[in-house]
């Protein structure tokens, strides 16, 4: 049993025109085995709190903590922060030239694991996970997101996921350009991982269409910087039907 | 890719100006004297266009004439491959370039030249193995004769080792049809100084691939150069380089298209590493009137790992005539990627080793190219033991422990493991 737990977070980041305020008090706790949808409209701030979560050095946390099992993220480097459990699944993963797709997951996992995991059974694992997101054999000999399409970017991030086994997972906007065929791939993907390992989700996403393969236990609405409503798997019915435009329109009041 | 603002200069659009800064260039690069008399080559000041990237002041007593020693020699030959004294004559009665500085005139005049001879036809499974070893600073001097029978196919190794102050020549003749491979280390001590111009006469339809591999040494300066004896002759140069702190590590490459329907590539690639840490690359490439149907390409890439480091990148292309089939050039040189940084380290890979992952891919390519699946494994040995032996100035290796209370960590280094 595991606990991300985020209280009063507020994070900036540097602009030509100094600091600006993007995260405006996020209070967020999220549990083993559940998942939790973070939805709002461009521009909110979701991605901000996935990449601060994650430790990215372009954001500055200037106030709240982030902890893991009372551990405290924020002193972590950002590799400490993928060993503690924590994973994120990006929007835009970063292409390595020259570094094969299973030479960078055998260095993950052994820093992840603290040891090299034992070949034949690692060669066995990686190639079941790579058959269960449809992904060719050839793939692992490719370079890291070089040259992929969309789909094959979230494909890979979704099966990192699986191969790292972390804690807590934050998928930001994994949804995001793919066609129906792979977003059903990729969701299995996330519900597998949610079925055999506890998995804590935190599911970051604009559109509610991903809603429908991975199902929430908790729905937050995140409007300019924080948390303006939340419920349960029914509030993101009702955002398919009326959008964000009550809440941007009150927000900006 | 990491670097960001790649540049591709069109050579009709752009003529390279650049280098009147201190004097009149030649008017083409044909025009660069070469020949086997010393007079010939004054001793450089450091204005010179070919050294003005260069310490000349440290390089002082390889200009100078006079008997010297070599290195110490070492082979390891496969059956049929012969080393034995030639005379300067009989080296010249084989077609070798002529030097083309003053350094490389100065070995010629005081080495004895050594041929390696690779017998026509011959199919060499093992590489031909030299190792060259300095045990001081004198100054020393060689000549390497390399002739490659018509139709063989072999691997020459030179190693470069141990301390020294070294000017070498290395004269190679191709047979026709032959495929021959040479692979240059310079893994010289701290404090080594090695001048170096490579050569080659590409036989008429041979396979000639030149790869530098330049680690260590203080200043190192190796000119590699290509001419064709005949058509349909393939040339490859490539480099790896890594420069530390106080390490100046200069490659240039001179393919001179003499000949019609040639091709030839020059790929180089360098990473930097601590303030004083300094590269050049000047990559010459000629296509004469004559050279119709010539197909080339050269690239450099340089990765700056650290604030203050320098490389400098040259491509210069010559083309006089327009009958060829395709001729390019490309240079980049560009900081560390913080997002390639970030995206690995997400994953659990501390900075270290993301960084030591990103610079060993970054080489991938060039290591591909070198033949032989040991030699390649030796050469990726040699890299990987430089990048070991490399400390990042932003690494933190104290922050471990907390996050990872299980890994084997009791003398607070960041353990990294290689398999």
């Amino acid at each position: 049993m595991s606990t991300l737990e985020i209280k009063g977070l507020t994070v900036s980041v540097e602009t030509e025109d100094g600091p600006k305020e993007i995260l405006r008090g996020v209070d967020l706790t999220v549990n083993s085995g559940e998942t939790h949808a973070i939805m709002g409209p461009n521009g909110s701030g979701k991605s901000t709190l996935a990449y601060s979560i994650a430790g990215h050095p372009k954001y500055t946390v200037t106030g709240g903590t982030v902890t893991l099992d009372g551990e405290d993220v924020l002193a972590m480097s950002v590799d400490e922060r993928a060993r503690a459990g924590l994973f994120l699944a990006m929007q835009y993963p970063v292409e390595v030239p020259g570094v094969t797709v299973s030479n960078f997951l055998r260095t993950a996992k052994t820093a992840i694991d603290g040891e090299a995991p034992k070949l034949r059974t690692w060669v066995k694992e990686v190639k079941e996970a790579m058959g269960n997101l449809r992904m060719d054999p050839a793939f692992a000999e490719r370079n890291v997101n070089e040259g992929f399409s969309g789909g094959e970017k979230k494909r890979h991030e979704i099966l990192q996921m699986e191969l790292l086994k972390p804690k807590v997972a934050i998928l930001d906007e994994t949804d995001s350009g793919l066609d129906v065929d792979a977003l059903k791939i990729v969701s299995e993907g996330v519900n597998r991982a949610k079925g055999s390992s506890d998995l804590g989700v935190l599911l970051i996403t604009h559109y509610t269409r991903i809603l429908r393969y991975i199902k929430p236990d908790f729905v937050h609405v995140f409007v300019d910087g924080r948390i303006v409503e939340e419920g349960g798997p029914e509030l993101a019915d009702r955002l398919e039907d009326e959008g964000y435009d009550r809440f941007t329109s009150s927000a900006t009041v | 890719m990491s670097v960001a603002d790649t540049m591709t200069a069109d050579p009709l659009a752009r003529p390279h100006t650049d280098s009147v800064a201190a004097f009149v260039p030649d008017q083409s690069r044909a025009e660069r004297t070469a020949s086997f008399d010393v007079s010939a080559f004054p001793v450089p000041t450091g204005r010179e266009e070919e050294w003005r990237f260069t310490p000349v002041k440290k390089l002082s007593a390889l200009f100078a004439e006079g008997a010297s020693d070599g290195l110490a020699w070492t082979d390891s030959l496969p059956a049929g491959v012969t080393v034995s004294p030639i005379s300067a004559s009989d080296a010249r009665a084989l077609g070798i370039l002529p030097p083309q500085d003053r350094a490389a005139v100065v070995a010629a005049a005081s080495a004895a030249a050594v041929l390696v001879d690779i017998p026509a036809e011959a199919e060499l499974a093992e590489p031909v193995r030299v190792v060259l070893t300095g045990s001081g600073d004198t100054a020393s001097h060689g000549h390497v004769v390399v002739r490659a029978g018509r139709h063989s196919k072999a691997t020459l190794v030179l190693e470069h080792t141990g301390l020294a102050q070294h000017s070498e020549l290395v004269s190679v003749v191709t047979g026709d049809g032959s495929d021959l491979t040479v692979v240059s280390t310079q893994r010289w001590s701290d404090g080594s100084v090695h001048l170096a111009q490579h050569d080659a006469l590409v036989g008429r339809d041979a396979t000639y691939k030149h790869v530098g591999v330049t680690l260590g040494g203080e200043v190192v300066r190796l000119n590699a150069n290509v001419r064709y004896a005949g058509p349909g002759g393939n040339a490859t140069l490539l480099g790896v380089y890594f420069a530390d702190a106080g390490q100046h590590l200069e490659h240039r490459s001179y393919i001179d298209h003499n000949a019609p329907h040639c091709t030839s590539r020059a790929t180089y690639k360098g990473a930097l590493q601590g303030a004083t840490a300094r590269t050049v690359w000047v990559g010459d490439v000629l296509i004469r009137a004559e050279a119709e149907g010539t197909d080339t390409y050269e690239l450099n890439r340089n990765l700056i790992l650290t604030d203050g480091a320098r490389a400098d990148s040259v491509p210069n292309l010559e083309i006089e005539t327009g009958e060829i089939e395709g001729a390019g050039h490309a240079s980049a040189t560009g900081r560390f990627d913080d997002l390639q940084l970030f995206y690995l380290q997400a994953r659990g890979i501390p900075e270290d080793e993301a960084k030591r992952l990103v610079v060993r891919g970054f080489f991938a390519d060039i290591i591909r190219e070198i033949p032989l699946a040991d030699l390649r494994d030796e050469i990726t040995a040699a890299i990987e033991e430089e990048l070991a032996s490399t400390a990042y100035a932003s690494a933190n290796p104290a922050a471990n422990p907390a996050a990872n209370p299980t890994a084997p960590n009791a003398d607070g280094q960041t353990v990294t493991k290689e398999n």
